[in-house]
């Protein structure tokens, strides 16, 4: 079965939310801790929500020197999948795996709503089971979510097809260009900022339309 | 020992949401004629002297700049400035 780790940092909420979502779509999560080194032979990496070391000095930034984070950038580099949702956003763009920067809120505040967003790519190892343009609802749930990023930068996320969803609607956080995701060129590197794991299963979510973050890894490395 | 301080701040280009409740707030209790407000963040870092302590770089400034970039600031979005104070 497919392992998929999923770190858990002080602070993290949505690991067992994220592991769980690995359970529905069919792979085996494996839980890992901030201060391991050992990524236990897993085949992608989740980085999950929440508050990581309190999110002192900046969201992420702190999370993003802690002992797991070297092996989790080096198997990155390598092509493993890694998912950044949330505060595991803001991780990958702290290790810069990701360009951009997430800021605080446009109006302050902190923001919690079923989302509907536009998968613009499905050229990821994350998205590949969505089609391009399908309209999802999925949880969002952040105080700083706001994406930016510098002209040039942006220029390359849109040109070379790198922004993987897109807010519908209002736009919540004050996004540039109403990005609520975005890839790394080779596709293995994805971070988003609302939740896909929160919509796994009817019962606890606005439906079921996150379950292709995972299900798409799991088919990929399968397939592999 | 010395005394580096470090202030970081967001980039003029990005908006301070922060910054603008606070003018916001000056406004109301009356305070004329702000026209912007920008929040950051100060660092006071105490090291120690060269001299006592391996491995401690001799230009404590250097140092500083150091942690900035590598820490204390995102220089995707933020400035730092750095100074030793006089003790």
């Amino acid at each position: 079965m497919t392992r998929i780790g999923v770190v858990t940092f002080p602070g993290s909420l949505d690991d067992r939310d994220a592991a769980r979502a690995v359970r529905l779509a069919g792979g085996e999560p494996v839980r890992l801790w901030h201060r391991d080194t050992d990524l236990a032979g897993v085949a992608a990496v989740i980085l999950p929500g929440g508050f990581s070391y309190g999110d002192y000095l900046r969201c992420g930034a702190i999370a993003r020197f802690s002992p797991v984070m070297d092996s989790v950038i080096a198997a990155a580099r390598r092509g493993t999948p890694v998912l950044g949702i949330c505060n595991g956003f803001q991780i990958l763009c702290e290790t810069h795996l990701l360009p951009g920067a997430l800021a605080r809120n446009n109006h302050l505040h902190f923001v919690c709503r079923d989302q509907r967003l536009r998968i613009e790519s499905s050229g990821t190892a994350w998205t590949a089971g969505y089609r391009p343009g399908q309209e999802i609802v999925i949880p969002l749930k952040n105080g700083e979510g706001r994406y930016v990023a510098d002209p040039d930068t942006l220029v390359r996320l849109e040109g070379d097809g790198l922004v993987v969803a897109r807010y519908l609607g209002v736009n919540p956080n004050g996004s540039v260009a109403d990005i609520a995701g975005i890839a790394n060129p080779a596709g293995n590197v994805v971070g988003l900022m609302p939740h896909p794991e929160h919509a796994v299963d009817t019962l606890t979510g606005p439906g079921t339309d996150g379950l292709a973050f995972f299900t798409s890894v799991v088919r990929q490395l399968v397939e592999a | 020992m010395a005394r580096v301080v470090v202030d970081v701040m967001l980039k003029p280009e990005i908006l301070d949401p922060q910054g603008q409740a606070v003018q916001r707030a000056l406004d109301r209790l009356g305070f004329a004629g702000v026209t912007a407000v920008r929040q950051g963040k100060r660092f006071e870092i105490e090291i120690a002297d060269a001299a006592g302590v391996p491995g401690v770089a001799p230009d404590p400034a250097a140092l500083a700049r150091d942690m900035a970039a590598k820490l204390l600031a995102n220089t995707v979005i933020e400035d730092f400035s750095v100074r030793v104070e006089d003790r």
